[in-house]
């Protein structure tokens, strides 16, 4: 038996992020971690749950054993549920053949079952790349109110940028009069971000239609949005003004780890009232020895400080050792910085090892751009990794791996 | 072969009046992060025992809070789990209202509870034992010398002060009890002392509950051991790990201050392989350190945000330092709040503690200021 929901969420989090590619080797996307302690699609999850939406499918395709190893029974978010709460949907063998998710429209029609089964009225689209706070409740309540087929979530972009998001022109109501995907000359500046309200039957058929559409790309942006606005469907804006970030390349994951500092962060995870749950590891605190020096970073639980580190982020477990120096860069959980490395203006992923003396990186303002060191690498002594290096395999100079 | 745990919580509740006036032993905060309860809590499920039982006296809301559904330490289970054994009195009977005060009577209260267990051997533990044992091997060692009764010892140097606080323990090279001293008034140097941690099998234990009813004995110590002491075979469990346990508010600072001065400490109880110390998920954001922030040797829960000095100091889950603040050789409770230039030095604040701007306290490393809970300053 399956209780009736009113709102059943739908998590795409299944992209691999190319752009980021030292770090998501073996993780997808959503499973990246990000600002200390959480993962992507901690944001996403918390949102929900903090929404009052207790039934999330969580559709996976990319490397998802980390992604549903952390998303497990749900409970680090209160989603272990005796009716509804998170269930992860991989794609599957069907009795005509076993598909691949083609796309962000496709996945979610291969799992029209899973959405009926709890007869919702709407149906909410998230995708797991983004790093934002946002009341999904709010959003139902005013799809409701305009009696709209679909709402859209939008953000104002300033003009220049906008030929890098879908951009939604409307009328002074807020209805969607036209959708330009990435255009050259953009009319508008609301961006829509990836966040969807249908209501269900509408979103139903449109999924089969595409479906049985030759040639067609199965996503929501090429695709069902186009074809419903082109049926003159009521379709509605949501603006949202809060803090939003797409975290698919290194650079914006480094901007996003770093909007977390300052006395009035840009992002403020702080908030009792809207709290970020993520999977508890049960770390001991952390430490900070005699000779350390902290200024102006984020530091998680297990982390041991004997070092220095200056605006920087780092996970939990992390070891940073006596005359070691991390600055402007974001460490991930169980790196060990070892006694006189030099991390500058870096991403090092997890349980990786930057040995005595090695260098990473340069100095934000000469550096050509981020480096990035992967998972379970050991970066040897006195090695020097130039600014904007992509270390991710034991293929360069200088770097082993870890057996494990 | 299953093992059963039962956690004594109010136990010791008088060595720190201060910081039990409104909770058990077994919820006192300590270690930046933890209760103290979650040592023996941990302990226990490291070593695979899943059917834990507490038996709890009074002041026990804190710990039913803590606890919860007992999902952080993956005792939430359909069969076995945590179980809260609040005092079970009568209406017919104890018109006095008179509650336990020593561990058999406790264990007398909850007989029909015990009368219950299933598991073959039973774990019996206080609640600040602040350590990382490994049970699995005193229950493998409790079986092989087949005793009726084996209890955890660790051999250390007693000051006279701390002899009188403590139980110690005499036996000969093969481990078999000789003696037991309880709290010794004269006694000075090297002795083995209980650590408050006994494996026992369920059938004797089972036996001893009922034999006390019947015999109307009040203490496990004097009644069982001592006069069972020729017949029976009890044992010593020798334990070299670090240990502490909570016999004064001095003693509490102490222990506290241990974890900041010494690495091993802090290895031994929180670096264990495989042994994790497990506590109440709060989902704290990571903690932040402002541009001003100056931080030696201390330690630091998540959720904290530090625009001062702290040197020294543990800081639990949520506190706030404000620019300009000093904090030394203190320890501040979860949600602690201090304003700008505020200057504290060998403070305990309990939790929800408010300190305005500007205001100055000080103790002494003899005699630390504590601070209530909840307290506006």
């Amino acid at each position: 038996m399956f209780k009736k929901k009113e709102c059943v969420a739908m998590l795409l989090a299944g992209g691999q992020g190319s752009r980021l590619y030292a770090l998501t080797e073996k993780t997808a996307k959503p499973a990246v971690t990000f600002g200390g302690k959480y993962r992507i699609i901690d944001f996403p999850m918390s949102n929900c749950v903090n929404s009052g939406i207790y039934t999330v499918g969580v559709l996976t395709q990319y490397q998802p054993l980390v992604l549903n190893e952390y998303i497990g029974n749900g409970q680090p978010w209160d989603l272990d549920r005796m009716n509804g709460g998170v269930m992860v949907l991989p794609p599957y063998q069907g009795k005509n053949g076993a598909d691949w998710y083609k796309g962000t429209a496709n996945a979610i029609y291969q799992n029209l079952d899973f959405i009926k089964r709890y007869d919702p009225e709407y149906v909410l689209i998230l995708s797991g790349d983004h790093i934002y706070k946002m009341d999904y409740n709010a959003m139902l309540q005013a799809h409701k109110k305009s009696g709209a087929d679909c709402t859209i979530a939008v953000l104002e972009v300033p003009l220049s940028e906008a030929s890098r998001f879908g951009i939604m022109v409307t009328d002074e109501t807020d209805r969607i009069t036209e959708f330009q995907e990435k255009p050259k000359n953009p009319t508008s500046t609301k961006a829509s971000m990836g966040i969807y309200i249908f209501n269900a039957k509408v979103l139903e058929k449109y999924l089969i239609d595409d479906e049985n559409t030759p040639g067609s790309s199965n996503d929501f942006g090429k695709n069902i949005i186009p074809n419903m606005l082109g049926d003159g469907m009521k379709m509605f804006t949501f603006p949202f003004d809060g803090y939003w970030k797409d975290v698919g390349t290194i650079s914006s994951l480094w901007e996003a780890n770093m909007e977390l500092l300052g006395e009035n962060p840009a992002f403020n995870v702080h908030d009792k009232k809207w709290r970020i749950f993520s999977r508890n590891y049960a770390a001991p605190p952390h430490f900070v020895g005699d000779d350390a020096s902290v200024v102006d970073s984020v530091v998680s639980e297990g982390c041991e400080i004997y070092g220095t580190v200056e605006h920087s982020v780092l996970s939990g477990n992390v070891i940073i050792e006596k005359g070691a120096v991390v600055k402007d860069s974001v460490i991930m959980s169980g790196t060990v910085i070892k006694a006189g490395a030099k991390v500058t203006y870096s991403i090092i992923d997890g349980n990786s090892i930057i040995s005595e003396n090695a260098t990473v990186g340069e100095d934000k303002a000469t550096a050509k751009g981020i480096a990035v060191v992967g998972s379970g690498l050991c970066v040897e002594p006195n090695t020097v990794i130039d600014s904007e290096a992509m270390i991710n395999s034991a293929d360069f100079d200088g770097v082993t791996s870890i057996e494990k | 072969m299953s093992t059963a745990g039962i956690i004594f919580s109010n136990i010791h509740d008088n060595n720190i009046p201060e910081l039990t006036r409104n909770r058990t032993m077994a919820s006192v905060p300590f270690g930046c992060r933890y209760r103290l309860i979650d040592f023996a809590l941990s302990n226990m499920v490291n070593s695979n025992i899943s059917n834990i039982s507490v038996i709890t006296h009074y002041n026990y809301q804190s710990l039913m809070d803590h606890i919860g559904s007992g999902k952080d330490w993956d005792l939430a289970r359909r069969s076995g789990g945590i179980k809260i054994l609040p005092p079970f009195i009568r209406t017919t009977t104890n018109t006095a209202n008179q509650l336990y005060t020593t561990r058999l009577e406790a264990l007398k209260s909850v007989n029909p509870a015990i009368s219950k267990i299933t598991d073959d051997y039973v774990v019996l533990s206080d609640c600040d034992v602040i350590c990382n044992i490994d049970l699995n091997d005193m229950i493998n060692y409790h079986k092989a010398s087949g005793a009726d009764i084996t209890m955890a010892v660790k051999k250390v140097n007693l000051t006279k002060e701390q002899a009188n606080i403590n139980v110690l323990v005499d036996s000969d090279e093969n481990g078999v009890i000789t003696d037991v001293q309880a709290y010794p008034t004269n006694f000075e140097g090297e002795a083995d002392i209980n650590l408050n941690i006994m494996v026992m099998s369920r059938h004797y234990l089972q036996e001893i509950v009922v034999d006390s009813i019947a015999h109307n004995y009040t203490s496990l110590t004097k009644d069982i051991i001592l006069r069972g002491i020729t017949r029976k075979s009890y044992r010593t469990y020798r334990y070299d790990g670090y240990f502490a346990c909570i016999g004064s508010p001095l003693d509490y600072y102490s222990s506290s201050m241990e974890l900041i001065k010494d690495k091993n400490v802090r290895n031994q109880l929180f670096g264990v392989k495989d042994r994790p110390v497990y506590t109440k998920v709060r989902n704290s954001a990571p903690t932040y350190y402002s541009p001003d922030a100056k931080v030696k040797n201390s330690l630091i829960a998540d959720g904290c945000e530090i625009f001062g000095e702290v040197e020294n100091s543990i800081l639990f889950r949520g506190t706030k330092i404000g620019k300009g603040t000093k904090v030394k050789n203190s320890i501040l409770f979860q949600d602690t709040y201090t304003g700008e230039n505020v200057v504290l030095n060998c403070v305990i604040a309990d939790k929800n503690v408010v300190i305005r701007d500007n205001k100055m306290l000080s103790g002494d490393e003899t005699l630390p200021f504590y601070l209530a809970k909840g307290k506006m300053i």
